[in-house]
This record gives C-alpha cells, sequence and structure tokens, in this order.
C-alpha cells in the first residue's frame, strides 16, 4: 500500500504575503522608487500536510519586516571627492558610442607584430587558438549549428569591446601594461584576421565608430517575460499526467563525471591534448589560472630572502605561463624548477621553438648570466622564442627573480 | 538522439571508475549504523569503550578558527578536470549534495574567477563613484563601515549553472548539474545609500561595476536595479568575506546572474547608456537556434534540484522509511511550493517547504515516504511566487534550441535502481 503523503495546498497559504519582486525586463524601466519598508522574510509555507502525516504540523509564522537602512536628507558626509588624477586612473572604459576611447591609432602589420608578440602563444598567430585558449577569428555563419564558434567576427557585436577588454585584461596575467597604439593595432590586426578590413588598414580613434561588425544585429532584449513567462505560468499536471516513461539518455553512458579527489587531480589533460568546447570557452577557457602554487621551497643554498621574495612579485608576470613549485607542470610555457643549471630546451613534454630545441641538442646550459640576457631581451636573446613576453627593463628585477628561479633548485 | 558527448566533451577521459564507487564507500558507515531490528549479536560501538568516551580530548583554541570534523572531509568544493584547462583556477562546484537546510557555509561556496583570487589589502581597498554624480566620491572600508546596514539572505547563481546539460545529460552529480549556486546571509550598505551620497544625475540610467582583480571584471546594471535592492556587502555568514568570494567587499545583486555580483569591487561609474562590455556581448548572452542571441538576460528563471538521493548520494539503507530532499529557489521571488515526482512524472505530489522563505533565496524542501524497493524516476518541479512553474529541458530547448550555454533551469531527472543508485538521465 501507498503511504505516499497526501498533501493538500492550505488555499492563499504562502503566496499572498510573498511582495513579489518580479522586475520588469525591457528597453524601458519602470521608475519605482522603493518604498519605505519592504517586506523580506515572509510566512514559511511549512504546513502542507495532512494531520495524519504529521499530527503536531504547526504554522512556524515568520513573518518579519525589515525597516530599509535609513537614508539621511543631504547625505552623510562620509567619503572624500575623488580626484581628476585618480579617476582617470582607473576610468579606462569604452563604450560602443566611443565614449572613452583614448587618441591612437595601429595599423594591421604593425597589430600582426604585437599580436605575435603578447597574444599569439595562447590565441595562435591568426586568433585561431592554441589548445584550449578563446578563438578570437573565423566562425561567420557558424551560429545556428549544433556546435557554434563565437568569435570577434562571428559574435560580438560591437568593436569597443575588443578595445576595452584588451586594455583591462590582456594579455592575460599581465593586464593593462600595453599601450593605446598597441592595442588599436591589435584590434585593426584582429579586424584583418575576421575579414572585416584589408590589410592596408589602420585604425583609429577617428575612424573608430565607423567599423561595423557582422554580428550587431542579431541581438535582442531579454524577452523571457514576453514569449516564455506565460507559457510557463500554469498550473501544471498533478496526476495521470502521462501514460508512460523511458528513459531517453544516461549520463553514465558519457563517463565524464570525476569521482575521486584523485581523479581530479590526475585526470587533468594537458592543454595542448584538449579541444575547445563551447561550454568550456564560456566556463572556464577564457582564463589562464593566474594562481600558480605560490610553494615556498627553502633549501640551504638560498641567497638572499629578501631578494627572494623580492623576485615572488616580479614572477607574476610570468605565473599565467610558468609553473614553479611542488607539483609544477608544463602550461603555455615549461616548468621551472631548477631551470638554472638545466639544459636549455630540456623540460620533457614540452615543444619548444627551434632555437631551444638547437640548445638542447648543443647541450647548452642555462646560467645565471644567459638566463638574465633572456630576461632582458628574450627575442633578441632567442629569436624565434613563443614566449610572449618583452623582457625586464629592470637589472634589480632581474636578479630578484633568478634569486627567485634558484630558490625552487638549480 | 545526438551524443552529447560528442558536441560537449573532446578530450581524453577521466578514469573509467564506477563513479558510484566513493559515494558508495561513504555510506558504508550509514549502512551499519542502521542495524536490523532483529539485531543478533551485541553492537560493539555500544559493548566497546570508544575512546572519546573514555580519554580527554583537546581543550579550546586547539582550532582558533573551528574547521569540520575529520570524518566530513569529503565535503569539499569540487571541480570537473575536463572542463577546464587548468585545475589551479577555473570554476568549482558547491556539494549541493552534503548539505541541508538554506545556508551554504562560507568555505563551501562555488568559486568562479575570471583573473585569479585577488589577494587585497583591505586598508589599500577604494571604492570610487564616477560618471553622472554630482560629485565624485572615494570611500575607503572605514568610510563603508559608517553607513547604516541591512542584511539578507540571496541566493548567488552563475549564468551557466547546468549549462553542461543543454544537450543531454553529463554530468553524474547534483554537485556538478547544479553546484555553481551558493546562499549565504549578506551584512552591507544598500547601494542606494552610496549613490545618494554622490548624488545621480537625472540622465544617470546605468551603472558600471568594476572589481580590482586582474581581469578588471565589469558589468553593466540598470540603475533602478541598483536603486532597488542591491547591496555593498562585505560581510557573509557573519564572517569578512572569503578572499574567493570578493574580501573585502562586492557587489550583491539579488535574484540576478552571479556574473554582475562584482568581487572585489572597487569602482561604480554612472552612465547613460550600458557599456556593453566583455561579460554582457561575447558571453552572458543566450545564443538561440535561430543564430539570434538574448543579451541583459539578468533574472534567474525559478529552478529546483533533488540533492538526496543524487547520483553522489544513493540511498544505502534499503526499503523503508525515507527523506528525499532538495532545493528551490527563483530570481522573481520566493518559491511557496515545489511538486517531486518518483515515478518520472506520471503522479505529482507537492513536497513539505521547511525553513525560512525569503525572497530571492534558496528554500528547502522534503518529501518523506516509503520506498519500495523498485526504481524509481525523481524530479522536482518549483512554483515561484510569481505563479512561474519550472519547465522541463524539453520545453526550453523548444524555445532556446542547445546552444544558449546559460540559464538552464529546466527539470532534473535522476534515475534510482533497486540499489539504490542513482543516475542523471532524461526522461521521455
Amino acid at each position: 500500500m501507498s503511504r505516499f503523503l497526501k498533501i493538500m495546498a492550505p488555499a492563499g497559504l504562502g503566496t499572498a504575503s510573498v511582495l513579489a519582486m518580479a522586475y520588469v525586463l525591457a528597453d524601458q524601466f519602470v521608475s519605482d522608487i522603493p518604498g519605505f519598508a519592504r517586506v523580506t522574510m515572509v510566512q514559511s509555507a511549512d504546513a502542507q500536510e495532512t494531520p495524519e502525516a504529521a499530527p503536531e504540523a504547526v504554522v512556524v509564522a515568520v513573518a518579519a519586516t525589515e525597516e530599509m537602512a535609513p537614508a539621511r536628507p543631504g547625505g552623510f558626509g562620509l567619503g572624500r571627492t575623488a580626484l581628476p588624477e585618480e579617476i582617470s586612473a582607473w576610468d579606462i572604459d569604452v563604450r560602443p558610442d566611443g565614449l572613452g576611447l583614448p587618441v591612437g591609432s595601429g595599423d594591421v602589420w604593425t597589430g600582426e607584430e604585437v599580436f605575435v608578440e603578447n597574444c599569439a602563444v595562447c590565441h595562435g598567430d591568426f586568433g585561431e587558438a592554441v589548445g584550449r585558449w578563446p578563438v578570437l577569428a573565423g566562425g561567420r555563419d557558424t551560429l545556428t549549428r549544433e556546435d557554434p564558434v563565437k568569435t570577434i567576427g562571428s559574435y560580438w557585436p560591437y568593436l569597443s569591446t575588443v578595445y576595452d577588454y584588451i586594455n583591462r585584461a590582456m594579455p592575460f596575467g599581465y593586464a593593462q601594461s600595453l599601450e593605446p597604439d598597441d592595442i588599436y593595432a591589435i584590434t585593426a590586426y584582429l579586424l584583418y584576421v575576421n575579414d572585416i578590413v584589408g590589410d592596408d588598414f589602420e585604425l583609429s580613434n577617428e575612424n573608430f565608430l565607423d567599423v561595423e561588425m557582422p554580428n550587431a544585429d542579431n541581438f535582442f532584449m531579454d524577452d523571457r517575460a514576453d514569449v516564455e513567462l506565460p507559457l510557463f505560468s500554469t498550473e501544471p499536471c498533478m496526476e495521470g499526467c502521462k501514460a508512460s516513461v523511458e528513459i531517453t539518455m544516461h549520463a553514465s553512458v558519457l563517463d565524464v563525471t570525476p569521482d575521486t579527489e584523485e581523479d581530479t587531480a590526475s585526470a587533468t589533460p594537458a592543454v595542448a591534448e584538449v579541444a575547445t568546447t563551447e561550454v568550456v570557452a564560456d566556463v572556464v577557457a577564457e582564463e589562464a589560472p593566474a594562481e600558480a602554487p605560490a610553494a615556498e621551497v627553502v633549501q640551504a643554498a638560498v641567497p638572499d630572502p629578501a631578494l627572494v621574495a623580492a623576485g615572488e612579485g616580479v614572477f607574476r608576470a610570468c605565473r599565467a605561463c610558468h609553473q614553479v613549485g611542488e607539483g609544477a607542470t608544463n602550461r603555455s610555457g615549461p616548468h621551472l624548477n631548477g631551470v638554472v643549471g638545466r639544459v636549455i630546451g630540456s623540460v620533457d613534454g614540452f615543444r619548444y621553438s627551434n632555437g631551444f630545441a638547437e640548445a638542447a641538442s648543443a647541450g647548452t646550459v642555462w646560467t645565471e648570466v644567459s638566463l638574465a640576457a633572456f630576461l632582458a631581451d628574450p627575442r633578441g636573446a632567442m629569436p624565434g622564442t613563443k614566449m610572449s613576453f618583452r623582457g625586464i627593463s629592470n637589472e634589480a628585477d632581474i636578479a630578484a627573480m633568478i634569486a627567485y628561479l634558484e630558490s625552487f633548485g638549480g | 538522439m545526438k551524443d552529447p558527448l560528442v558536441q560537449l566533451y573532446k578530450g581524453a577521459k577521466p578514469s573509467r571508475r564506477n563513479f558510484l564507487a566513493g559515494a558508495l564507500a561513504a555510506g558504508g558507515a550509514t549502512v551499519g549504523a542502521t542495524m536490523a531490528k532483529g539485531q543478533a549479536a551485541p553492537d560493539p560501538a555500544i559493548t566497546e569503550k570508544q575512546p572519546w568516551a573514555q580519554f580527554l580530548g583537546e581543550g579550546v583554541d586547539a582550532n582558533p578558527y573551528g574547521v569540520p570534523s575529520e570524518f566530513e572531509a569529503h565535503v569539499v568544493r569540487r571541480n570537473v578536470p575536463w572542463l577546464t584547462a587548468d585545475a589551479v583556477s577555473s570554476v568549482n562546484f558547491t556539494p549541493l549534495h552534503e548539505m541541508d537546510g538554506i545556508i551554504t557555509p562560507s568555505g563551501l561556496c562555488f568559486e568562479r574567477h575570471h583573473g585569479g583570487i585577488a589577494e587585497v589589502d583591505p586598508a589599500q581597498h577604494r571604492l570610487m563613484i564616477n560618471g553622472l554624480v554630482d560629485n565624485p566620491l572615494v570611500f575607503t572600508m572605514q568610510d563603508l563601515m559608517r553607513f547604516p546596514r541591512e542584511n539578507h539572505v540571496y541566493f548567488l547563481e552563475c549564468a551557466a549553472n547546468s549549462g553542461m546539460e543543454w544537450a543531454g545529460a553529463q554530468l553524474n552529480g547534483c554537485q556538478f548539474t547544479h553546484g555553481m549556486i551558493h546562499n549565504v546571509m549578506y551584512t552591507g550598505v544598500p547601494l542606494r545609500l552610496l549613490l545618494e551620497e554622490a548624488g545621480v544625475k537625472t540622465t544617470g540610467k546605468w551603472l558600471l561595476a568594476e572589481g580590482a582583480d586582474a581581469s578588471g571584471m565589469t558589468r553593466s546594471i540598470p540603475m533602478e536595479k541598483a536603486l532597488d535592492d542591491c547591496l555593498v556587502a562585505f560581510k557573509m555568514n557573519g564572517e569578512a568575506l572569503r578572499p574567493e568570494q570578493g574580501y573585502p567587499v562586492r557587489l550583491v545583486v539579488p535574484g540576478w546572474e552571479g556574473n554582475m555580483w562584482v568581487k572585489w569591487l572597487r569602482r561604480l561609474e554612472v552612465g547613460d547608456q550600458p557599456w556593453h562590455h566583455r561579460e554582457e556581448t561575447s558571453k552572458y548572452t543566450d545564443l538561440l537556434a535561430d543564430g539570434q542571441a538574448r543579451r541583459f538576460t539578468w533574472e534567474m528563471d525559478a529552478k529546483s534540484v533533488i540533492t538526496n538521493p543524487s547520483p553522489q548520494a544513493p540511498i544505502t539503507h534499503g526499503p523503508g522509511p525515507m527523506v528525499l530532499t532538495g532545493v528551490a529557489w527563483s530570481g522573481r521571488g520566493t518559491i511557496p511550493r515545489v511538486d517531486v515526482t518518483i515515478d518520472g512524472g506520471i503522479t505529482w505530489h507537492q513536497a513539505r517547504m521547511s525553513g525560512p522563505s525569503f525572497t530571492k533565496s534558496m528554500h528547502r524542501f522534503y518529501y518523506d515516504f516509503d520506498w519500495d524497493g523498485r526504481p524509481m524516476l525523481l524530479q522536482s518541479r518549483a512554483h515561484d511566487s510569481t505563479g512561474y512553474v519550472q519547465p522541463t529541458k524539453d520545453q526550453l530547448r523548444e524555445i532556446r534550441g542547445e546552444n544558449s550555454i546559460y540559464h538552464n533551469n529546466g527539470i532534473q531527472t535522476w534515475a534510482v535502481n533497486e540499489r539504490g543508485e542513482a543516475e542523471n538521465v532524461e526522461i521521455s
């Protein structure tokens, strides 16, 4: 005999005291001023059991009204006026109407150079992406496919978004290190690899608004209030709702669920081996792990601790691509444990550029001197390196960095 | 039906270990505790002296900041390795199947970072308000603490929660299918008071919120919402925000997608139009089957999930009395009602709501019944205070297709077999 609870909903329970905060989702917004008090706690819908199921069921009425935090006419006089220099230091945002664009310009060919130097290690030379980093080019006419490729050219509605995002967050792990002319050039190059402009194009704050993005017209304001809410706001069936039920899909067939802690750690595929997926791209792939484990390995031969500590700070610019310390693995760059004293280009499993491969076959070893030269001018010291890093100009920073790396062996 | 693996999963597969093995092993102790009525031999748990009953334990201050029992070590946030380029920084998931009530402990709240965790020194943190205001202002943390505060319990759900399930059942565990959500009590200053302090000009219709992290996270928020119920919060569950949740201060945007709740909040700019930045154009827009995309899909639709039993939390006690439970929430109000079915939707039963019911907060529901030991198809269906009823996944797909990634609030199905093991399935 079925002992399922027969449950009834007393009329009006629960919902009556709810202050529905349904928000109007439309281009126009209601302009109601919030009332003085708002009901934030409503009656517990607790008494839905029959007496036989819960004979001592008690309606727990927890209705309470919280007074809104009071405003003060004329304000509280807290905070201080922001200085113009402070505002300009932080207010770097750019809008579709061009507000916020700095004066500057850059052409496609310059953009290619800057892009290859700063961006290609993750996004590929032509925006095609390395591993599962975001694809920036192509994908036109794929938005209705099963596997849409959402790129700047195929999806992004506004060019200003490209400038703003590069300016505020790129290169990843070394944000806000590019000059306006560089960003205009990169943006021009991204337009070029997306077939939006020709190779003779130069982008500037003057002609920025003339560029038309291919997918600009394919966005519209959330229309769930019209399209979905009426459809999904009807009393549903409770009994005899279908004749039979069949399972149409099992998740276990896929077997992609991590099961244990150990699996979580060991099953992480190498970056280059994993294809980008749509969900991945949105959930995680645009991020490099910015927080490499700052392992604190202290060895007898460690130089000046203050220098090592300073080096840890300098190393922040490197962590998006390089790991050090216990459990360090290869990422966009090879791990750097014991780098001083090891053969150049010798880390297993990392695909080096030609210059490194030649040094490896010659058995050349990283010394403090050669590493300092490389850090000062990576492309000058190792032509053809894939490392997208301009180098460290300050000699003290280089010394600190080497001291820091030596604290991880070598 | 096409294989969603082909569409979504292209990496190396994790080891083919039975996904239930861990859960069943964990349940072993529970089985031992549920003795049959006709106990033959005396229970050593009673007849033998347990060390904790005989010897003194640690004194006060053994853990100045308390930690859970060592027997709860398996209750942790988890990630899905194949989703991420690297496990060091990605998204992880709240262990909903290990929790009860409505409050998420601070340390179990899922994490989502776009540039890693910003380790902000509160003494060096500033919040600036600029743009279309009478007086651009800078606040220190101490300044913020001098404004009147409010306390509210709100859920925060990532717009991509359940996003991996659009093309079909993929992940076995409500932690993975529904764990991009948490529900905590916030203490903070109404955003309205800060904006009034700066004096929003009449042309100010939008607000840009910006974080201090390395992604420089930004989102545009309509002024009506900013003046309604948004908070600038510095406490969660009574303690300081955790670093991974935006310490020392974050924006709270009740009922709206989690990405807008900017962490490490350092700037608010008032403007006359939205900024259309990356996270509101290339991301967090809902691509429909016809190639058009919805934007500004801020509100989170009503949703529910059965947390127990579920794939990570099988039934380990055999037939008889059992507790089915889960959580429900809506970005539009409260959840006065949740329906539950154990036969795949032929017959539905109203669940029992328990615990306080706050607007835009998680709600707890129970369905207490006697399991007959036969296979079940479990579903829950939330009703919110506006009359909205949680749709099926197929109803959503009919309108949106399978490419939208975000805002998947469809009804979840767990198939439970005669051994009590649960699996993520889709049904007709």
